[in-house]
């Protein structure tokens, strides 16, 4: 069944497939929940009707082929889209029920309490120290023995403590690319994020690195709820829990991931995962 | 209902979670300084730049309105069809004509120099020299663009037109043909330069496609690049010409204050910019005549470099759409 | 029949490889003449300069006896002009660069800065002396003082400032500001952490670009009145100065009256070359040691 039905959005959005299939346990919290979102670059329509619930301590993944709109919708949930100059908006998507497209809405709170890891490591050309230290600073974090805290604190959320702690001070273009990547997860946790967003984070690294990401994102979902956009369906199959396939600027399907990968109700999702297009 | 329950359970979190999400959400309540600076900043910024502007009108207004009072006492055509110079005394006499023929001839000059030896040194850093070379060369010849008009003007005055005199021997000690020479090779770097940009700029396959029929380097660069550049290669002389034309204190060392009305290079002739230099050295009082031509002999200028600026600037654009 | 004559083509190919082997020594003379009359110029300027270049040179104070006369008045004044057009021309030129880059929207009005400042930059530095002469010295009755040179000076090398602090503001990455967005840092906070930062090498080389020609011009300081005979030495930007290349345009003019007066132009010539290539160092190893960090 698809997310986007007409029917179940009218229902009120809280109702989870989990509850009605009677799942023991609390009712999982929505942390986004996007409603009729389109968007345009210019002319072009590049999300159409989007329609998802997306909940806490869980990993989304988003699929789909390139230019399919996933790298877009991730970034209009910490609406870093609108660096695009060109770009429009209209639908909701409410964070922890307040509508994030509102004009009211200030856009650095929103991106304080929603990290985001990029496609391409992209530390700061400072030393690995200051890297970490930039969230809690720009934020009004002082203390030197605070922030010595937080370094070491989100360096090790980040599984990536015992690689650099002899090496705080020195510039973070020495490390590898795939420390790179866990130390921008770091800089991201070193602001104690909700949300955490990840556009193909492993999309520019080797396969080990890829791995030692892939385990810390399996770590992190205990305290985080991560979004994580991947051209990589094998990724998604191992570390998400629900899955949201997009194609053509539309959600076609949206289910847990194990039912997604092993009977996918829609057609369009069966021959992408079976690897017959994108 | 549900919603109330969310929050509730929301913030039972933000209790557990460690102290920085409490100290940031502290901090934030507390910024109102920061709030201040993310909003005083755009209007600070935009004044800043505004001053750019407010320079340009600066110019502008100061030129234009002392050039008013100017031709209130000058009429307009006298101005600019006079032939006699003589801005001292009680019978003064203010005919621009003699200042621009000095500044159009020292020009000319200059970019007769300028011209043939600037593009040839484009053309042989483009089609003939090695990399290697053309790394070397081209930082020298930035050297030669770095040298104060000063250094030159005393390397006219002191050199070359000894030097020239003892080949010519009715140049005058002071004359518009040295500092004209020397004004061109000034602007040697500044054409050679634009143009070698211009040239390096044409594809590659341009080229290929000619050496492949058995043309010569001579005629690739001649019959190709050349044609394919020449937008470039114009507007580096329409530059080179509006440097030529603001160009002070080569001329005012090397060319004299003589006013007469004159195409003889052997002469000592002013140019505007060493009138304006002559004028403001000689401390004119503020409201005579003399003071207002001032304006006006630096307005002509200056609607003369602006123009050329803005043909090179036409040029220019015209030749980046090319490829 | 034949369109080609081979051996007409052969007959012809002989002259035109000569042309162009003639041709390229005629480009190469070309080349070189600019690099001749570099040389012969320094030789000149350093042979003038001999036996008069000396520490008392350096030390005295200006005099009409050229035994005695020294820059001494010339270097301070220019270190104090220095010490106006360093931070004027800094704080103008970034901060018009930042507008442009980060803060104006693509459109007219930016586009009209822009062709503004491109169109100062070609405007003669003459011009620039004739509206310091009148805004700074008459009307705002500064006089001809370090602070009014400095204005005018300012104002003049800021288009050098601005094109090459928007090329460094430009060459920061998309994705270092992004990751700064990311974190919740506003637009300021990033400008002022992450580009500023990442741009200072570019930046300081514009300026140091910028003061090197602010150093060598004449013609506005003449203009906006600096006397040929200054003895006293400045001590403040509201007291009346002199500079290097001023001093050598006097001296220079004055060699017709007294031949000494050539060399000290060619010695003051030679201070204010070392300065000048000193400061290009200075700006060439900034940017080759900052040169590609990412």
């Amino acid at each position: 069944m698809a997310a986007t039905s007409e029917n179940e959005r009218k229902t009120l959005n809280i109702k989870s497939k989990r509850e009605g299939s009677g799942t023991v346990g609390a009712p999982k919290n929505i942390v986004y929940n996007t409603k009729d979102l389109n968007l345009w670059y210019g002319e072009g329509h590049a999300l159409k009707n989007i329609n998802l619930e997306i909940y806490e301590n869980e990993v989304t993944a988003i699929i789909g082929p390139s230019g399919c709109g996933k790298s877009t919708y991730i970034k209009t949930l910490n609406r870093m889209v609108e660096m695009v100059p060109t770009v429009r908006i209209s639908g909701e998507i409410l964070y922890r029920n307040r509508n994030i497209l509102d004009k009211n809405f200030k856009v650095e709170d929103l991106r304080t309490r929603v990290g985001m890891v990029f496609q391409k490591p992209n530390p700061f050309p400072k030393s690995i120290y200051e890297n970490i230290a930039y969230g809690p600073k720009i934020h009004g974090i002082r203390s030197k023995k605070v922030l010595d805290e937080i370094v070491e604190k989100s360096l090790r959320g980040a599984a990536i403590w015992d690689e650099v702690k002899d090496r705080l001070n020195q510039n973070a273009y020495g490390l590898s690319g795939g420390q790179q990547q866990r130390l921008c997860i770091a800089r991201c946790l070193a602001i104690e994020p909700d949300v955490i967003l990840m556009d193909e984070p492993t999309s520019a690294l080797d396969p080990i690195s890829t791995l030692k990401v892939e385990e810390l994102v399996q770590e992190l979902k205990n305290d985080f709820s991560i979004i994580i956009v991947t051209h990589n369906m094998q990724q998604a199959a191992r570390i998400s829990d629900k899955t949201a396939f997009f194609l053509n600027g539309e959600v076609v399907e949206y289910e847990d991931t194990d039912i997604i990968f092993s009977n996918p109700s829609d057609k369009r999702t069966e021959d992408y995962i079976t690897g017959r297009f994108g | 209902m549900k919603g109330v329950f969310i929050l509730a359970k929301a913030v039972a979190e933000e209790k557990n979670k460690l102290n920085v999400r409490k100290m940031i959400e502290e901090k934030k309540n507390s910024a109102s300084l920061g709030n201040f600076t993310e909003k005083f900043i755009p209007g600070t910024l935009f004044a800043i730049a505004a001053i750019s502007v407010l320079t340009t009108i600066g110019i502008v207004v100061t030129l234009l309105s002392e050039t008013i009072m100017f031709f209130r006492e000058v009429p307009f055509l006298d101005f600019f069809t006079g032939t006699k110079l003589k801005p001292l005394g009680e019978d003064a006499v203010f005919g621009v004509l003699p200042l621009l023929t000095g500044t159009i001839i020292s020009s000319a000059i200059a970019m007769l120099v300028a011209i043939p030896i600037g593009v040839m040194t484009a053309v042989f850093l483009s089609e003939y020299a090695s990399e290697k070379l053309r790394r070397t060369v081209k930082p020298l010849l930035e050297i030669l663009a770095g040298i104060p008009t000063i250094v030159y003007g005393f390397f006219a005055f002191t050199f070359v037109t000894p030097l020239l005199r003892s080949i010519i021997p009715g140049l005058e000690p002071t004359n518009i043909l040295s500092p004209g020479i020397v004004m061109g090779i000034m602007i040697i770097p500044m054409v050679a330069s634009l143009s070698e940009d211009a040239m390096s700029a044409v594809p590659n396959s341009m080229r290929e496609g000619a050496l492949a029929l058995g043309a010569t380097k001579l005629e690739v660069a001649w019959k190709v690049v050349v044609p394919a550049a020449i937008s470039g290669i114009i507007a580096s002389f329409v530059l080179g010409i509006s440097r030529a034309i603001g160009e002070t204190m080569i001329v005012t060392i090397a060319s004299g204050s003589s006013k007469n009305f004159t195409f003889d290079i052997t002469q000592s002739m002013q140019t505007m910019t060493a009138y304006i230099v002559e004028v403001t050295g000689g401390e004119a009082a503020a409201g005579t005549t003399l003071y207002y031509s001032l304006y006006a002999v630096a307005m002509t200028l200056f609607v003369f470099t602006l123009i050329m600026n803005l043909v090179a600037q036409y040029i220019s654009r015209k030749f980046r759409e090319e490829y | 029949m034949k369109y080609v004559d081979a051996q007409q083509v052969q007959k012809k190919m002989a002259s035109r490889l000569l042309a162009n082997n003639v041709a390229k020594g005629l480009f190469l003379l070309a080349t070189l003449f600019g690099l001749v009359v570099l040389v012969i110029l320094i030789y000149r300027v350093v042979a003038q300069s001999i036996g008069w270049l000396d520490a008392d040179f350096l030390m005295n104070k200006l005099s009409t006896a050229p035994e005695r006369a020294g820059i001494m008045g010339a270097i301070m004044g220019t270190l104090w002009l220095m010490l106006v057009v360093a931070p004027v021309t800094m704080i103008l030129g970034v901060g018009t660069a930042i507008y442009l880059e980060e803060y104006a929207k693509k459109g007219k009005l930016q586009s009209f800065i822009q062709t503004n400042i491109s169109n100062l930059a070609g405007v003669p530095s003459v011009v620039f002396g004739i509206l310091g002469l009148t805004v700074f010295v008459r009307a705002l009755d500064l006089g001809s003082v370090v602070l009014a040179g400095g204005l005018t000076m300012a104002l003049l090398v800021l288009p050098v400032v601005v094109v090459a602090s928007q090329e460094a503001i430009r060459a920061v990455p998309q994705f270092l500001r992004e990751a700064s967005y990311g974190m919740g840092a506003t637009k300021w906070q990033t400008i002022k952490n992450v580009v500023l930062p990442a741009s200072i090498p570019g930046i300081l080389t514009g300026v140091i670009l910028a003061l090197s020609r602010a150093i060598g011009e004449t013609a506005p300081l003449v203009v906006i009145g600096i006397p040929a005979l200054l003895i006293p030495l400045p001590e403040g930007i509201l007291d009346r100065f002199t500079i290097l290349p001023v001093q050598i345009y006097y001296w220079t003019i004055d060699s017709a009256l007294v031949a000494e007066y050539a060399n000290l132009a060619a010695a003051t010539i030679v201070v204010l070359l070392i300065v000048l290539f000193l400061m290009n160092s200075i700006a060439i190893i900034i940017r080759n040691k900052f040169q590609k960090r990412y």
